[in-house]
């Protein structure tokens, strides 16, 4: 088989196949730009009015082996005629840059039969033979294994517009996506120049050219093309517009539109990026991101601002927040707001880096010494992700503790559109009160029923007290009569109590009552509300919940769950699986949601979960589903 | 007030302060430990220079020396072992108006905190920082701290502490952008007022080593320049910390010692034959990061809404 040159006869000009939706992936070595293609063509698509989200496959490393599977780098976009929630099932279309990270992708099951393989054919040209047999080797088993191959000769044709193909077969790359799916090319440029201008006009330019280069060579030689309509609904069904972001750029400009003017951290993925954006941007909207000398220092500098006024955010992953746990207590234990975020990675230990999981939930809930009550959200889209942070920052203050907001790798780097936020100044915190306080007022004067008292802020005269970590009374001073602890204990877990008295219970997406109910929580949101509707048309008697509330967890619960016959979590996270050896009712460990679930609510809830350190494609949860379905049917015939 | 309407009960703005403004309880200290010449130190400070109570947080971490904060009647923060650092600098990030201190221990700062006390150096934020240094783990009862000196006996090495001891003012003037180091005794009251007077002077990280002794785990320690007042070296210099005349001319070893020259401070410091006290180091035009952390305070509400909005706007299709 040879590549396809140039010099090939051009193909007559097809009419589009119009699709529903469509999977598109494109993948390199990294440091190839796979990423920053399949980004561009994201936002593209969203400009288009498709409904977009994305996944970034990313490698562990900065600079894994050339040519390896593990090295596999690049982004996945489903774009659709309607809002698309999740990463979906199989591509329809992949990019490869070269054969062999094609094969990650096909290990992480991302292919099926008929799927339409890009990869370059340039390999053949190479003067290693074991690379050019690599090569011939890998396309027979892609045609036996079903998949549609095309090579493209995209090192031959960068190579007529840039000397260092390794920073330009992206973009050529980006021209032939935007031919087969027939994109604006004027917008696509536009893009372009707005996102290399900072590299200079010559750079700008050059990527120009690579990418008219890649779309008219589609024009002349590519068969496919086809067509995902623009959503017929204006996604936002609203008049202000819609932005296009990932989780991570939402939480920034959460914390900016929050009035959050300190966002503390320490390097850690996949969480880090939050401060990137932010130190981008933030110093124009008058905030500082201090990078702190670790994670420990980073909460307590966090710590230390919102206590002296200005409630600050931290933002962490897993490991940091092991390292954060001590001072998550001082912050329960003196009722100082705060907010944390966490961007959730696989666990335990350094785990999996780059990838998805939703393992922190017990230790966001319990890592701390004693009993140590705290508010836990959790996002569920990106658009929640935003303005989550503004409900953190009032939440913190109004409940005088910190507030953990739990988001994921999934979310992080996933681009979703949603309406644009409409800034409303009450965002904003308020200034300083400054002003002395009431002669006699305490620090910790708890109101007997709800546990909330207000806090005097340095600077305040008359307000004067001393922060402890240790047991205290209401004049923060230390404990020494044993019957202060109890009552300290009480007031502060009571605002948790007070706070799910103000919460409406949840709504339940399908019917209010049925055979199964799935929980989630967090980025699995549209992954199982798919699998769900899939069910549903079926005719089965599936539906779905999502908790935003984790702690205190959202009313009403256990009376929703008695209306279903079996209720099952699903999370992207470990558990036992039932009938593996010495795995019994009594041994079997459950996923973190079950067994908070199964705590709070004495309903006997069962878990699917699992840990691939990918999103969790629809069609493996709805089968997944069917089968605790048809599981549940047996035993209530038996 | 005079001229004023009956229901006018704005305060005004300055309000004079006495001494016992700034006391709160009385400390819980054993008697004859070395907080107690700190602790007074502070307090007159406070009064002498009037800092107003409201406006000033001591900040602490955990220890007899972390008790600090509870004694005084000002803001406070008594927080976690060896954190007392990165919350100081957090406290006074986005709040230039208030004068922060932070008092800590030999363990607090120099074992648990050694980390955030390097880097707090480096930061140079404007604190006053006060190392309570009785070489010993006072309030869990005598185990060895990193300023132990060798052969010390304490709970946890009865055989005597086995490694050399470190160095306070040495690992400090080897931190970049350090700005000020000084070193005092607890039982000299006016040189210690005096460095602390220093200390509070200088805008930037004022580091203060105060050599002291634990009656109960410690009281020998400085035995031999208690003893023999003329190991006590002290360091003058017209830029550096200043003793009344008569107070000064009971220092029998004395030598002028430029405070802008980082390496004869740095060799002073090393001196074992001697207890060197005074300014070892000042740099009054090292970096501050306040002038970094601080930035955007002045804006508007309506600046940063707009800011706000057009950050939003980037993002939009």
């Amino acid at each position: 088989m040879q590549a396809t040159t140039a010099e090939a006869s051009p193909v007559q000009a097809r009419v589009a196949t119009t699709v529903d939706e469509h999977i598109v992936e494109i993948v390199s070595d990294s440091g190839e730009g796979a990423q920053t293609c399949g980004q561009i063509f994201a936002d593209l698509c969203a400009r288009h009015g498709n409904g977009i989200w994305t996944v970034e496959i990313i490698p562990a490393e900065i600079e894994p082996p050339k040519r390896s599977r593990a090295g596999a780098s690049g982004n996945r976009i489903r774009l659709g005629s309607r809002p698309v929630t999740n990463a979906g099932d199989c591509a329809d279309i992949v990019v490869a840059f070269n054969e062999q990270v094609l094969y990650s992708r096909i290990d992480a099951g991302a292919l099926r039969p008929g799927t339409i393989v890009f990869v370059d054919g340039s390999w053949l040209a190479s003067p290693d033979e074991r690379i050019v047999q690599q090569y011939r080797e890998a396309l027979a088993d892609f045609r036996a294994r079903g998949y549609e191959v095309i090579p493209l000769p995209i090192v031959e044709e960068c190579l007529r517009h840039a000397d260092d193909v390794r920073k330009g077969k992206n973009i050529w790359v980006l021209g032939l996506l935007c031919a087969i799916y027939d994109l604006e090319h004027t917008k696509v440029l536009q893009t372009i120049a707005a996102r290399f201008a900072r590299k200079g006009a010559d750079t700008a330019r050059r990527n120009a050219d690579l990418f008219t280069a890649g779309y008219e060579w589609a024009l002349r030689h590519v068969e496919q093309r086809f067509r995902v309509a623009p959503c017929a609904v204006p996604q936002d069904g609203a008049a202000q517009g819609t932005v296009v972001m990932n989780g991570n750029q939402a939480i920034a400009l959460g914390i900016m539109s929050a009035g959050i003017e300190v966002c503390s951290m320490y390097p850690i993925t996949p969480a880090t990026s939050v401060s990137h954006f932010l130190a981008s941007a933030f110093e124009q909207t008058g905030g500082i991101v201090h990078q702190a000398e670790d994670e420990i220092a980073a909460i307590g500098f966090a710590i230390g601002c919102s206590y002296a006024g200005k409630t600050a955010v931290t933002i962490t992953s897993g490991p940091g927040l092991a390292l954060k746990t001590e001072f998550i207590g001082l912050a329960v234990m003196a009722e100082i707001p705060l907010v944390i975020v966490v961007v959730q990675r696989g666990g335990p230990s350094t785990g999996l880096p780059t990838k998805v999981e939703q393992g922190d939930l017990m230790a966001a809930l319990h890592a701390s010494p004693g009993d140590c009550p705290k508010i836990i959200l959790a996002p569920a889209t990106i658009g929640e992700c935003f303005h989550f942070m503004i409900t953190a920052r009032k939440l913190a203050e109004e409940f005088r503790g910190p507030v953990m907001v739990l988001s994921d790798a999934n979310l992080a780097t996933g681009q979703q559109p949603f309406p644009k936020p409409v800034f409303d100044p009450a965002w904003l915190a308020p200034p300083l009160d400054m002003s002395p306080v009431e002669p006699g007022a305490l620090p910790f004067a708890w109101d007997p029923e709800t546990g909330l008292s207000p806090r005097h802020i340095p600077g305040q005269r008359g307000g004067e007290y001393v922060v402890t970590g240790l047991a205290h009374d209401e004049y923060s001073h230390v404990a020494y009569e044993s019957s202060i602890n109890q009552r300290a204990m009480r007031m502060r877990s009571r605002k948790l109590a007070v706070l799910q008295s103000a919460l409406k219970p949840p709504i339940v997406h399908g019917d209010a009552s049925g055979d199964l109910l799935v929980v989630g929580w967090g980025s699995t949101l549209g992954t199982i509300e798919e699998a769900v509707d899939r069910l549903r048309a079926d005719g089965l008697k599936v539906s779905s919940v999502h908790l935003r509330f984790l702690s205190p967890l959202e009313p009403g619960l256990r009376e929703l769950f008695g209306r279903f016959k079996k209720v099952v979590t699903v999370e992207v996270n470990y558990s036992d699986d039932e009938g593996d050896p010495f795995i019994t009712a009594e041994s079997r460990r459950y996923a973190p949601l079950a067994q908070l679930l199964r705590a709070h609510t004495l309903v006997d809830i069962d878990c699917w979960s699992r840990v691939p350190g990918s999103p969790l494609p629809p069609s493996v949860i709805a089968q997944q589903l069917r089968l605790k379905l048809s599981a549940a049917e047996n035993l209530c015939r038996a | 007030m005079q001229g004023l309407k009956k229901e006018w009960d704005i305060l005004p703005v300055e309000q004079h302060h006495d001494q016992k403004d700034y006391a709160s309880a009385l400390p819980r200290w054993c008697p004859g430990c070395g907080d107690h010449a700190a602790l007074n130190a502070v307090r007159r400070l406070c009064y002498e220079k009037q800092l107003p109570p409201e406006r000033t947080v001591v900040v602490s971490g955990i220890g007899c020396s972390s008790r600090f904060p509870h004694y005084m009647k000002t803001y406070g923060f008594h927080g976690l072992h060896g954190r007392a650092f990165p919350v100081a600098c957090g406290v006074k990030s986005r709040r230039p108006d208030l004068h922060v201190f932070v008092v800590t221990g030999d363990g607090d700062c120099c074992a648990i905190g050694a980390g955030h006390w390097i880097h707090a150096l480096r930061y140079n934020m404007d604190l006053t920082v006060i190392l309570l240094d009785n070489n010993v783990y006072g309030l869990t009862k005598n185990q060895t701290s990193p300023t132990t000196r060798l052969g010390e006996h304490t709970n946890t090495h009865p055989h005597g502490a086995m490694i050399p001891p470190l160095n306070p003012i040495t690992v400090a003037l080897g931190i970049a952008n350090a700005s000020f180091v000084a070193q005092t005794v607890d039982w000299h009251p006016a040189h210690v007022y005096s460095t602390i007077e220093a200390a509070h002077q200088h805008r930037g990280l004022s580091f203060v080593r105060i050599l002291q002794r634990c009656p109960h785990f410690s009281a020998h320690v400085f035995d031999a320049p208690l003893q023999d007042p003329s190991l006590l070296l002290l360091m003058e210099h017209a830029e550096g910390i200043t003793l009344d005349a008569d107070k000064s001319k009971k220092f029998t070893t004395r030598m002028q010692h430029d405070p802008r020259d980082l390496n004869r401070a740095r060799a002073v410091a090393a001196r074992e034959d001697v207890y060197p006290i005074g300014l070892f180091y000042r740099n009054e035009r090292a970096a501050c990061y306040d002038d970094f952390t601080s930035q955007g305070l002045s804006m508007t509400q309506s600046e940063r809404q707009n800011a706000i909005r057009a950050a939003i706007d980037r993002f939009a299709i």
